[in-house]
C-alpha cells in the first residue's frame, strides 16, 4: 500500500491540478529516468512533494541573457515545469517571481534564514569583478556581495550555463566587466557548474533533485561538472560519428554532404573537444533539436579555451583520438599456410629423394641392369 | 695443349672474376638526383587525425572499388587491410600502449626507384620533370619483380583477376591538364581538381603536396618551430633510399609505422653496379670478348681434334 | 658430327607402359590445374601474394630448373673448352636434359606471368630495354632455347635421314651439314649464353637488398649462382646418365662419370669455401645463430658431405655412391636458390608463404612432364650411346 493512498491531503494536492495518483507517479517516474534517476527515485519524490518536504532552491541571476532558465522552462511534459517547481520550492527567483521590489527581497531574507545550510543557490550568469562589481548591482547590492552572501549559508551551490561556469559570454575579450563565474568568486567553496550556452536543464533537473532526494551531489570531474553529464565529448556519442570515420565531410554549407548529414569536421564542428552531452539528450524534448542535429557545427559552448576563444568555423584539434579498432594495423597478418600442402610438398619431395637414395642402390650393382623403371635423372 | 689450357684456364678466370665481381668502386654507379621539379608530397603524422578522408578521395579519383575488411562490422565499409589491388592508399594505426600514430601509406616516388629499374621495358617509369613514378600497362608481363624490388612494399598485383595489372599510387598524374604554379603560400601547385586527390581534401593538412624543394624546406621549417615535437628532428625521405619525393614527419620512430631504416643507398645500386658493371660500362665487352675466347678455343680444339682423327685414320 | 667413334641410337620399345602413364598422368593433373590459373588468376591457384610475389614457380621451376638444365652447359665446357673429349657420349643426353629443363622453364614463366600475351614485346621492344638483369636473363634464356634446339637438332635429323621420303632425307642431311658447318658458332652461343643469364639470376635477387638476408645478400651472388649452375648441370649429367643406362639397357658409363664425379666434387668444395669466406670476411658469421643460420649449414652442408663422399677414389668408381653424391650435391644446389630467392627474401613479419595444393601440383606437372618427355625423346630419338652396333655406321 503506497503511504499516500491513505492520506487525502496528498489526493488533494494532485485533484487539483486534474491528475490522478497514477499519472502523477508516472511523471515522476519519467522524470527520474529523464535526469538518469531510477525509477524508484520517482515514487520518492512523490512521496516527498506530498508531504511537502521540498528542497529551497535560491535562484540567482547575475549578467545572463536569461537563456538558462528559459531552456529550463521548454522542459516540455505537460505540467512539468509546474511540478518540478513543486517538487522543490523555488523561493527566490527573478524571472518568474510575480512579487518585485522589497517583497522579493523580504522572501530571500526570510528562505535564507528559514533554510540556513539546506537550500540549494543556483547560480545563471556572471559575476562582474572589475571596480569592485559596479557593473551588476541588484537592489543596491553588487552581484559579488549578493553572491557571497547567499552562497554563505547554502547547502549547495550550482551554477547553471557557461557565464556561470566560467565567465561566458561577459567574459570575452576584451572582457570589460572582469566578468567571472562562480568558482571563481567562491574560493574554496564547492560550486557545482553546468556549463552550455544554454546549458542542457536535464544536467541541472539531475544535480538538483539528487540533491533533493539523496542530499549528495553527483560525482563531479576536475571543472566541477557533473560527470554524468560532462564526462564524454561530442564527438564520443555523435550521431554523425560514422561519417566521420568513414571520412565523409561537409565541405560546404548547403552541398551534397551537407544534405546527407555528413559530419561537420570540416566546417568547424568543436564536438571532438567539447565535453557535453547534447549528442545523447537534445533540446526542448525534440528529437534533432540540438546544433549539429540542425546542421550546425558545435562551436563548443561548453568549455572556456574554446567558445569565445575560436573561431567558429575552424577546425579544432582532436587532443586524444581514440581510434577504433577498425583500423587497420601497421603489419597485417597476411598469408596462410596449408597443412596439406605442406604435407603433399614433404611426402613429394621426400619419397623424390629417398627413391633416388635407395634407387642408387639398385643402379649400382654391377653392369647387371636391373632398373626397370623410368628415369629418374631429371 | 697444355698450353692452350694453360692461357684458357687464366684468360677465363680472369674474365670470369672481372666479370662477376661486384661493388668495384671504379664501376661505382652515378648516383640519381630528384628532377628540379619533381612533385612530392609531406605527410605530418602529428597532425593527422585519421578520418581517412584521403583513403575515400583517392579512391573516387582512381575509380576504385570498394573493399570489405574482415571485421564482421565492416561489410558496409571500405576496410582495406593493407594497399592492394583496390588500394592505393591508406590509413593506419599505430598503437602501443598510450602512443598513438597514425601513417598514411602509399608509393614514395623514390628518387632512384627500385621498381622502374627491375622493371624490363619501362612498364614502370620515372618521369623526367615531375619525377612521379607512373605504371604503363601496356608493357607490363606480370612478372612482378617490381614487388620483389620496393622495399616499401608498394607496388600491389591483382592476384584475383585473369587480366591482372600493378596497381599503385601515382600521384593522380591522370588528373593534370594545366602547369603547375608557385602560389602565394609557397607550395607549387595545379589547379583544384588536378593534383593529388588524398592533398586537396585533407581537413588538417596533414598531407600536402608542391615541390620536393619546397616540402624539404617547410619540413625543416616545422622542425625548427618545435623541437624536440618530431622524432630525430629529421624528414624521412630526405636521404632514406637515395631520396624520395614522399617525405614523412612523425612524433613516432619511423620503423614503428612502417617506414623501414634502409639508410642513405639508393635501392638499386648494388644490383646496378654489378649488372651495368659487367654488361654497360665497356658496353658489352665482357660477353663478346667471352664470346670470342669461348669459339676461338672451341675452334683450334676441333682442329686439333680433326687432324689427330685424320692422322689416326691415314695411320690405319 | 665430330670424330667420335661412338654412335647413338634410339631405345625403341613401348612408349605407353605403366610408368610412362602415371607420369603423364600427373602432368595432366598440373595442366587442369594451369588451365584453372589462366581461367581465374594466379590468386586462384596458388599462395602468392602481395608480401611473395614469386614463389615456387619461380624460385624452383624457373631458378632451379634451368640449373638442372645446366647439364649441357657443363659437360660442354669439360669437352669442347677443356678439350676433355672422354666425356663426349654424355654430351646429346646431357643436352636433351637442358633443352627440356629450359623449355618447361618457360612454360612455368608463362604460367607464372600475369600478363604473358606481352611477353613477345620483351625481344621486340628494343627500344624500350632497361638495365634490368631480368632482362638479360629473359633475352638469354630464349636466345638458349634456340640454341638448344639447334645443337640437338642432329638427333632429329639422324633420325629423318633414315627415314622413307627421300625429300626428307635431304632435308635431313642438309640440316646436319648447318650443324657440322656452323658448329663452333652455335656451341660458343650454346656456352656464353648460360654463363649470362646463371649469373645473372644471382644479381637478380641484389635488387631486393634491404629485403635480403645478409648472409644472401653479397656481390658475388652472380659468381656463385654460376658456378652453383655448373655444379647441379655435372651432378645432374650423373643422375641422368645413371639412371637412363640402367633403365634401359645401355653401357654404363661409370669410369666416365667418376671423373666427372671428381671434378664436380671439387667445384663444390671451392664453392663451398668460398662461400663461408665470404661470409666470414664480411663479418656476417654472428647471422649463422639463428633460424637462417640453419638454411646456410644446409646449403653449405649438403655439397660438403656430397663432394666428401667423392674424394676417395674407391667410392667414386662406385655408382651408387656417385648417385647419392649426385643427389646430395643437387639437393645443395637447389637449396642455395631456394634460400636466395624465397628463404633469404623477407617482405616483413606478417607475411608468409607456402605453396597451395594446387601450385604444387602444376610444379610435380611439369616436373613429370619433364621426366615423360625424356623417356619418350629417347625412345624415340638416338640420343643415348648404343649398345654394340649393327652396322659399323650409323
Amino acid at each position: 500500500m503506497k503511504s499516500w493512498e491513505r492520506s487525502d491531503e496528498r489526493s488533494k494536492l494532485f485533484e487539483d491540478r486534474g491528475l490522478d495518483r497514477r499519472d502523477f507517479i508516472r511523471i515522476c517516474t519519467l522524470a527520474a529516468a529523464a535526469v538518469g534517476l531510477p525509477a524508484s527515485v520517482g515514487v520518492k519524490w512523490a512521496d516527498a512533494a506530498a508531504k511537502g518536504l521540498k528542497p529551497s532552491v535560491i535562484w540567482l541571476h547575475f549578467q545572463e541573457c536569461t537563456g538558462c532558465t528559459e531552456s529550463l522552462l521548454r522542459t516540455s511534459h505537460p505540467g512539468l515545469a509546474e511540478l518540478v517547481l513543486d517538487l522543490i520550492s523555488l523561493d527566490y527567483c527573478e524571472t518568474l517571481f510575480a512579487a518585485a521590489g522589497y517583497q522579493a527581497e523580504a522572501a530571500l531574507k526570510s528562505a535564507m534564514e528559514a533554510n540556513a545550510g539546506k537550500y540549494v543557490c543556483i547560480v545563471e550568469g556572471a559575476i562582474p569583478t572589475k571596480d569592485n562589481g559596479i557593473y551588476c548591482k541588484i537592489a543596491g547590492r553588487t552581484a559579488l556581495e549578493m553572491l557571497t552572501e547567499v552562497a554563505d549559508k547554502a547547502g549547495a551551490i550550482i551554477a547553471i550555463g557557461s557565464c556561470a561556469s566560467w565567465g561566458g559570454i561577459p567574459s570575452a575579450d576584451p572582457n570589460p566587466t572582469g566578468a567571472k563565474g562562480a568558482p571563481q568568486v567562491l574560493p574554496g567553496k564547492t560550486v557545482v557548474t553546468i556549463p552550455g550556452c544554454p546549458a542542457n536543464p536535464y544536467n541541472l533537473l539531475g544535480t538538483v533533485l539528487q540533491y533533493a532526494t539523496f542530499g549528495t551531489l553527483p560525482a563531479l570531474d576536475d571543472l566541477a561538472r557533473p560527470r554524468f553529464a560532462y564526462g564524454r565529448v561530442i564527438h564520443d556519442d555523435c550521431p554523425r560519428r560514422a561519417h566521420f570515420d568513414a571520412g565523409r565531410f561537409v565541405q560546404q554549407f548547403g552541398d551534397e554532404g551537407h544534405r546527407n548529414g555528413w559530419c561537420l569536421y570540416k566546417m568547424g564542428c568543436k564536438g571532438p573537444a567539447t565535453h557535453a552531452n547534447c549528442s545523447l539528450k537534445h533540446y526542448c524534448e525534440v528529437d534533432g533539436a540540438w546544433p549539429i542535429g540542425t546542421g550546425h557545427p558545435c562551436v563548443g559552448c561548453t568549455e572556456q579555451s574554446i567558445l569565445w576563444s575560436m573561431p567558429i568555423h575552424a577546425t579544432v584539434e582532436i587532443q586524444r583520438p581514440m581510434p577504433p579498432d577498425t583500423y587497420p594495423p601497421i603489419k597485417a597478418e597476411q598469408g596462410h599456410v596449408s597443412a596439406v600442402a605442406v604435407g603433399l610438398a614433404g611426402v613429394v619431395g621426400g619419397a623424390l629423394a629417398g627413391a633416388g637414395w635407395m634407387a642408387a642402390k639398385k643402379v649400382g650393382d654391377g653392369n647387371e641392369d636391373k632398373g626397370t623403371g623410368p628415369d629418374k635423372g631429371a | 695443349m697444355p698450353l692452350d689450357r694453360r692461357v684458357l684456364l687464366k684468360s677465363l678466370t680472369f674474365g670470369g672474376v672481372a666479370a662477376t665481381a661486384g661493388a668495384v668502386p671504379a664501376l661505382a654507379r652515378v648516383r640519381k638526383v630528384a628532377p628540379p621539379r619533381a612533385m612530392g608530397m609531406l605527410y605530418d603524422a602529428t597532425k593527422c587525425i585519421g578520418c581517412k578522408t584521403c583513403v575515400v578521395a583517392c579512391k573516387q579519383a582512381n575509380d576504385m572499388p570498394t573493399e570489405p575488411g574482415p571485421w564482421k562490422e565492416s561489410n558496409l565499409y571500405d576496410a582495406p587491410l593493407d594497399l592492394d589491388g583496390k588500394t592505393k592508399n591508406i590509413i593506419k594505426l599505430y598503437r602501443e600502449g598510450e602512443r598513438t600514430s597514425y601513417v598514411k601509406q602509399q608509393c614514395m616516388h623514390c628518387v632512384d626507384p627500385a621498381c622502374a629499374s627491375a622493371c624490363m621495358l619501362h612498364s614502370l617509369h620515372k618521369d623526367e620533370v615531375t619525377g612521379v613514378v607512373g605504371y604503363d600497362p601496356t608493357y607490363c608481363v606480370g612478372c612482378r619483380y617490381c614487388q620483389m624490388a620496393c622495399p616499401f612494399n608498394v607496388p600491389k598485383f591483382e592476384f584475383s583477376k585473369a587480366v591482372p595489372k600493378i596497381v599503385k599510387c601515382e600521384l593522380c598524374r591522370h588528373r593534370v591538364k594545366d602547369a603547375a604554379i608557385r602560389g602565394a603560400d609557397g607550395f607549387t601547385r595545379y589547379p583544384k581538381g588536378q593534383g593529388p586527390a588524398c592533398c586537396e581534401v585533407c581537413p588538417r593538412d596533414a598531407v600536402i603536396y608542391g615541390t620536393r624543394d619546397e616540402l624539404l624546406a617547410e619540413a625543416k621549417r616545422r622542425i625548427a618551430a618545435f623541437p624536440g615535437r618530431y622524432f630525430e628532428d629529421r624528414v624521412y625521405g630526405e636521404f632514406d633510399a637515395g631520396g624520395t619525393q614522399v617525405l614523412y614527419l612523425a612524433h613516432v620512430p619511423f620503423e614503428k609505422l612502417g617506414l623501414p631504416k634502409i639508410g642513405n643507398e639508393p635501392v638499386p645500386q648494388t644490383a646496378y653496379a654489378v649488372q651495368e658493371g659487367i654488361y654497360y660500362k665497356l658496353p658489352f665487352l665482357a660477353p663478346v670478348g667471352l664470346y670470342a675466347v669461348l669459339a676461338a678455343v672451341a675452334y683450334r680444339n676441333r682442329r686439333a681434334e680433326a687432324v689427330g682423327a685424320g692422322e689416326k685414320e691415314a695411320k690405319s | 658430327m665430330s670424330a667420335h667413334t661412338e654412335f647413338h641410337t634410339p631405345v625403341g620399345g613401348r612408349l605407353m607402359t605403366r610408368p610412362f602413364m602415371v607420369l603423364l598422368a600427373i602432368a595432366c593433373v598440373g595442366a587442369i590445374s594451369a588451365a584453372y590459373r589462366f581461367m581465374n588468376g594466379i590468386g586462384s591457384v596458388s599462395n602468392l601474394s602481395n608480401g611473395y610475389p614469386w614463389g615456387i614457380w619461380i624460385a624452383i621451376d624457373v631458378v632451379i630448373g634451368t640449373a638442372i638444365g645446366c647439364g649441357g652447359y657443363a659437360v660442354g665446357l669439360l669437352v669442347y673448352i677443356l678439350n676433355r673429349g672422354k666425356y663426349h657420349p654424355l654430351v646429346r643426353p646431357a643436352v636433351l636434359t637442358s633443352l627440356l629443363g629450359y623449355g618447361l622453364a618457360v612454360i612455368a614463366v608463362v604460367i607464372d606471368l600475369g600478363r604473358f600475351w606481352s611477353l613477345w614485346k620483351v625481344p621486340i621492344y628494343v627500344w624500350r630495354w632497361s638495365h634490368s638483369p631480368q632482362l638479360e636473363v629473359a633475352l638469354c634464356v630464349a636466345a638458349y632455347n634456340l640454341v638448344l634446339l639447334i645443337e640437338l637438332s642432329p638427333v632429329l635429323f639422324e633420325k629423318l635421314r633414315s627415314g622413307a621420303s627421300s625429300g626428307l632425307r635431304k632435308l635431313a642431311q642438309s640440316g646436319l651439314t648447318f650443324v657440322e658447318k656452323s658448329f663452333v658458332w652455335v656451341l660458343a652461343l650454346g656456352l656464353l649464353l648460360p654463363t649470362m643469364h646463371q649469373s645473372s639470376l644471382g644479381t637478380m635477387m641484389l635488387l631486393p637488398g634491404p629485403r635480403m638476408h645478409p648472409l644472401w645478400f653479397t656481390s658475388w651472388l652472380p659468381l656463385l649462382f654460376l658456378i652453383n649452375a655448373i655444379i647441379m648441370g655435372l651432378a645432374v649429367v650423373t643422375l641422368e646418365a645413371t639412371f637412363s643406362a640402367a633403365a634401359f639397357r645401355r653401357p654404363r658409363e661409370t669410369a666416365m662419370l667418376a671423373s666427372l664425379s671428381y671434378v664436380g666434387a671439387w667445384i663444390a668444395l671451392g664453392w663451398a669455401i668460398f662461400r663461408v669466406l665470404v661470409v666470414a670476411l664480411t663479418g656476417k658469421l654472428g647471422y649463422l645463430a639463428s633460424g637462417y643460420g640453419i638454411a646456410f649449414i644446409g646449403e653449405v652442408g649438403l655439397l660438403v658431405v656430397g663432394a666428401a663422399m667423392l674424394l676417395s677414389e674407391g667410392r667414386r668408381s662406385q655408382p651408387v655412391w656417385q648417385v647419392r653424391a649426385a643427389i646430395l650435391l643437387l639437393l645443395g644446389g637447389a637449396m642455395h636458390r631456394v634460400n636466395t630467392y624465397l628463404v633469404a627474401f623477407n617482405p616483413g613479419s606478417n607475411y608468409s608463404y607456402f605453396p597451395a595444393v594446387p601450385e604444387l601440383l602444376i610444379t610435380f606437372g611439369i616436373i613429370a612432364a619433364e621426366v615423360a618427355v625424356y623417356v619418350a625423346a629417347v625412345k624415340t630419338f638416338p640420343i643415348l650411346r648404343g649398345a654394340v652396333p649393327a652396322k659399323a655406321s650409323s
